[in-house]
């Protein structure tokens, strides 16, 4: 009894002296009632505050597009229609028409059509994770509730685009950490075109749609650029020098045995390669058969 | 019946290796057990008309008492078998730790029948029936075979292969209609109505008139037409059919127990499930490995990062068998602990608290965890993105490091903002609040007079039924058996963590709440010392992998288990590998906690009042999310 006391009243002083003050802008007494040191029980008056969702929260994915007012490429879509967020996509809620130029039949890197069905969508983040452009990204907006699921929940591509200045905004850390994997604040595409010389990248695209030859040169070259991309960036954190254990019981000490955490560098290698010994032998035997 | 042979006697045939009872086994059954060696395959196939003999030898002789799981796989047009046939699978484990000894019999998919193996471990009971239900096995020697997931006359059996569901598009994902032709239709536009659903003959459409229930209430008597009885007294007495459920809010969902009362007494019960089930399995064989993740999130969806582990687990153990993998950092496996923990406060807080409904101290207890809840959920949500449906492990790592600080931005109108340093809220958080909490809970609950009055001596199940029902969890730990999957069968860093195993001996209810209590404050313990671990490996990358989104899978099976708050959550995944080319996996099996607890429901509460039993479920712990699957 004493214990619903003390929450009874902890509630209520909690509330006379925050309560005074919940409107001032210079106290933000709501993120000391929300964090470790908030005492009483009292709930977010939802509609009328609510909860700023943190940067990594996912909602519903939206295409991102070029600003509106970007001196090259202005509204331009990110993404390049290459199926990947289609195919990773756990309920296959994800349905893209991939554009083709009339005349040579060769594919467009932009999305004709782009659907998402957002009953279906189960807002695990695959598609954001998995995009190798960083041109879908999850929203923040989780008020999607309407009266008719029947006509308004496919969503279409004017519906999904937003401005990469709205991605921005939801989340500024993220921004910056894909920017420096991406190496430029640019789409890859554009910054790469510009690396050649100047180049945007609806010259690049041109270039790429013309004769056919040229155009294979430079998807092979594009191909190396981004392996060498990525590369680096999976070298850029083992660089960082991993400091060595010290808590109590060393790992090693504690059990015998290689555990996943204490295998060297050289037993994955050997691992590795027995791994594809294996492997050869099994395509042998499979072509003997 | 085997017979024990004199050289036997001499070995202590209970603490060989199982390497060693394999090959005992194989010595000692020439022509019945044989050795698995399948590629990726392990333990022995027994012929299966001296099935039931070689469970007791290896229940009795060779010491594994505890069956975990039993499931069935159909090897229809697999690519590394000779022949189309079904197979029950069977782990089974020692109570005293260790490793799985695998045992597994085959039968056609024609004739499909195995013997039953319930009277040499009750616990196979509901597993069995959902062999039945699923796969279409019949098992001879089982009481009561009847449906347990679909409906009585559902047509079919949905988990064979050569099944398929409605609005079947393929039998892979990704879905070739997706892209690049992508024009968008809802899947309910295409009417599944005389392609896919066969009513059975005994169901008249136009009345409405539904007997298929009717094997359901055999042995119960329908209605209040029942057995006259009369009671010590001289008292003529009704015995009395009740259904409580589904919709009954102590059921914690959509869950059916059929209660035979006398008075208030309970004479027996059935407890009747599926009514969330969605073929969780089904979908899983569909998907690809990578897209299997988010959807176990859905399965215990209080404890979302414990499913994700146990899932990730079983996979790994594959990929380690030869794909191009590394496995995950030490900082990932922290990280991992870290959230299973934090997670195993979550749930037990969750199931004290709605257990203290089904007493009746209405709301005001749970309030004051979900409180605590609350705080865990929103750490969770600024590292995973999602609250419950976390969805963070990912094979040979997790999604992504904790960010440094836990920030939102302003989005919609009237957003409040909070921006904590991550480190310090959690520091805080476990070594002030979550501790605070347990211990308010301690002295609120504890001592009470009513807890105790309600709980001790109210749903009792023995040591030995415990073990031979393969519960798992607090309901086995409650009643003397001091099993726990992070201390029997290690995984991931629990070796080198220090805590213990909480073990009650008294069987009821009140052991329960006891172990949950004090697995909490051993769960604060483990947290304790994942804070320095977590600074000193501050930077290491969470996942070496650069992982493709339809990574292949090396041939062979996997079983791979944790002790999530529930019970031993276990995943038993079988991978055709490159043959058959496919980034899908050929048997995805969720080996549920809340669904084999409920084998005792009956025992525990015969002879017990109707009162008692809505908590006697509330004790058990269930979430029907993984119940039904």
């Amino acid at each position: 009894m004493l214990l619903t006391l003390r929450h009874f009243v902890e509630s209520y002083v909690d509330d006379v002296r925050y309560g005074f003050k919940k409107f001032s802008p210079a106290v933000n007494n709501f993120e000391a009632r929300q964090g470790t040191q908030a005492t009483g029980v009292f709930t977010v008056q939802y509609p009328d505050e609510k909860l700023a969702v943190p940067e990594r929260f996912r909602f519903v994915p939206f295409l991102v597009v070029e600003d509106y007012d970007h001196p090259e490429r202005p509204g331009k879509d990110w993404c390049t229609s290459c199926g990947i967020c289609a195919k990773v996509c756990p309920p296959q809620c994800i349905w893209i028409v991939r554009n083709e130029d009339p005349a040579t039949g060769r594919p467009i890197p932009e999305p004709e059509a782009f659907f998402i069905d957002i009953d279906i969508c189960m807002n695990c983040g695959f598609c954001a994770e998995f995009c190798p452009f960083d041109a879908i990204k999850m929203d923040h907006d989780y008020e999607l509730a309407s009266f008719d699921r029947t006509t308004n929940h496919i969503f279409d591509k004017p519906k999904l685009s937003k401005e990469m200045r709205y991605w921005k905004t939801i989340a500024p850390t993220r921004v910056v950490e894909e920017m420096k994997v991406r190496g430029s604040w640019e789409h890859k595409d554009a910054a790469k075109a510009a690396r050649r010389g100047g180049a945007t990248r609806d010259a690049a695209r041109e270039a790429a749609t013309a004769p056919a030859p040229k155009a294979e040169v430079e998807a092979k070259e594009a191909k190396r650029e981004e392996v060498r991309a990525r590369k680096a960036a999976a070298e850029a954190p083992a660089a960082a020098p991993a400091p060595a254990p010290k808590v109590e019981a060393a790992p090693a000490a504690a059990s015998g045995g290689a555990k996943p955490w204490e295998e060297s560098h050289d037993d994955r290698e050997k691992r590795k390669q027995a791994a594809l010994a294996r492997k050869a032998a099994r395509a042998s035997k499979r072509d003997e058969q | 019946m085997v017979m024990t042979t004199p050289e036997e006697l001499n070995v202590d045939l209970k603490a060989t290796s199982v390497e060693e009872t394999v090959s005992h086994l194989t010595q000692r059954f020439p022509g019945i057990v044989s050795a698995d060696t399948r590629e990726g395959y392990g333990g022995v196939i027994v012929a299966k008309d001296k099935l039931v003999d070689i469970a007791r030898y290896v229940r009795d002789v060779l010491g594994f008492d505890y069956l975990s799981s039993a499931t069935p796989v159909d090897y229809l047009g697999e690519g590394n078998h000779s022949t189309d046939h079904l197979e029950m699978v069977y782990h089974a484990y020692r109570t005293s730790g260790g490793k799985a000894l695998v045992f597994k019999a085959q039968t056609d998919r024609e004739s499909a029948e195995i013997p039953s193996l319930i009277h040499v471990w009750k616990g196979a009971d509901f597993q069995e029936r959902e062999a039945w239900d699923l796969y279409g096995i019949r098992f001879p020697g089982h009481p009561s075979l009847r449906r347990i997931l679909m409906w009585d006359g559902f047509a079919g059996h949905p988990m064979r292969k050569d099944w398929k569901e409605a609005y079947y598009e393929e039998d892979h994902k990704p879905f070739t209609s997706r892209w690049p032709g992508g024009h968008v239709h809802r899947a309910e536009e295409k009417s599944i109505f005389g392609h896919n659903v066969r009513y059975p003959a005994d169901i008249d459409l136009s009345r409405l008139t539904d007997v298929s229930e009717s094997t359901l209430y055999s042995g119960f008597g329908m209605g209040v037409d029942v057995t006259r009885m009369v009671d010590h007294h001289g008292v003529e007495t009704n015995e009395l059919m009740v259904n409580m459920g589904p919709h009954h809010p102590s059921t914690h969902g959509v869950f059916r127990m059929m209660l035979r009362i006398d008075g208030e007494t309970v004479l027996d019960l059935d407890p009747v499930m599926g009514y969330l089930h969605r073929n969780h399995e089904k979908i899983g064989e569909r998907n690809t490995y990578l897209h299997n993740i988010p959807f176990t999130d859905r399965l215990d969806y209080i404890s979302s990062m414990g499913n994700n582990h146990g899932y990730v687990l079983a996979v790994e153990q594959l990929l380690a068998l030869g794909a191009k993998y590394n496995p995950p950092t030490y900082r990932a496996e922290v990280l991992r602990v870290l959230m299973v923990e934090l997670t195993r406060i979550v749930n037990h807080l969750w199931a004290i608290g709605f257990w203290l409904n089904d007493l009746g101290a209405f709301f005001t207890p749970v309030l004051y965890f979900i409180q605590e809840r609350e705080r865990i959920l929103d750490f969770f949500e600024a590292v995973a993105g999602s609250r419950m449906m976390c969805n963070y492990m990912r094979f040979g790592g997790v999604f992504a490091d904790v960010p440094e600080r836990i920030h939102s931005v302003t989005n919609l109108i009237n957003d409040r903002m909070r921006d904590f340093d991550t480190m310090q809220f959690l520091t805080e958080m476990i070594n002030e609040r979550i501790p605070r909490t347990i211990d308010e809970l301690d002295a609120y609950l504890t001592q009470s007079e009513i807890v105790r009055v309600r709980s001790e001596g109210v749903g009792i199940i023995s040591r030995e039924d415990a073990i031979g029902y393969s519960t798992a969890g607090p309901l086995l730990r409650g009643s003397g058996v001091a099993y726990d999957v992070r201390r029997a069968d290690p995984y991931s860093i629990y070796p080198e963590l220090d805590f213990d195993v909480a073990v009650e001996t008294s069987g009821d209810m009140y052991a329960r709440y006891m172990v949950r209590l004090r697995e909490m404050r051993e769960s604060v313990r483990i947290l304790k010392q994942l804070l320095p671990r977590l600074e000193y490996t501050k930077g290491q990358p969470v996942n070496d992998n650069n992982m493709a989104y339809s990574g292949k899978v090396p041939v062979g099976e996997s079983y791979g288990r944790v002790e999530n708050g529930k019970g031993e959550l276990g995943f038993y995944i079988v991978s055709a590998g490159e043959k058959k080319s496919t980034a899908n996996p050929w048997r995805y099996h969720v080996r549920a906690p809340s669904f084999i607890n409920l084998t005792p429901l009956g025992l525990m509460s015969r002879g017990s009042k109707v009162a008692d039993v809505v908590s006697i479920l509330g004790s058990i712990d269930i979430v029907l999310g993984e119940t039904d699957r």
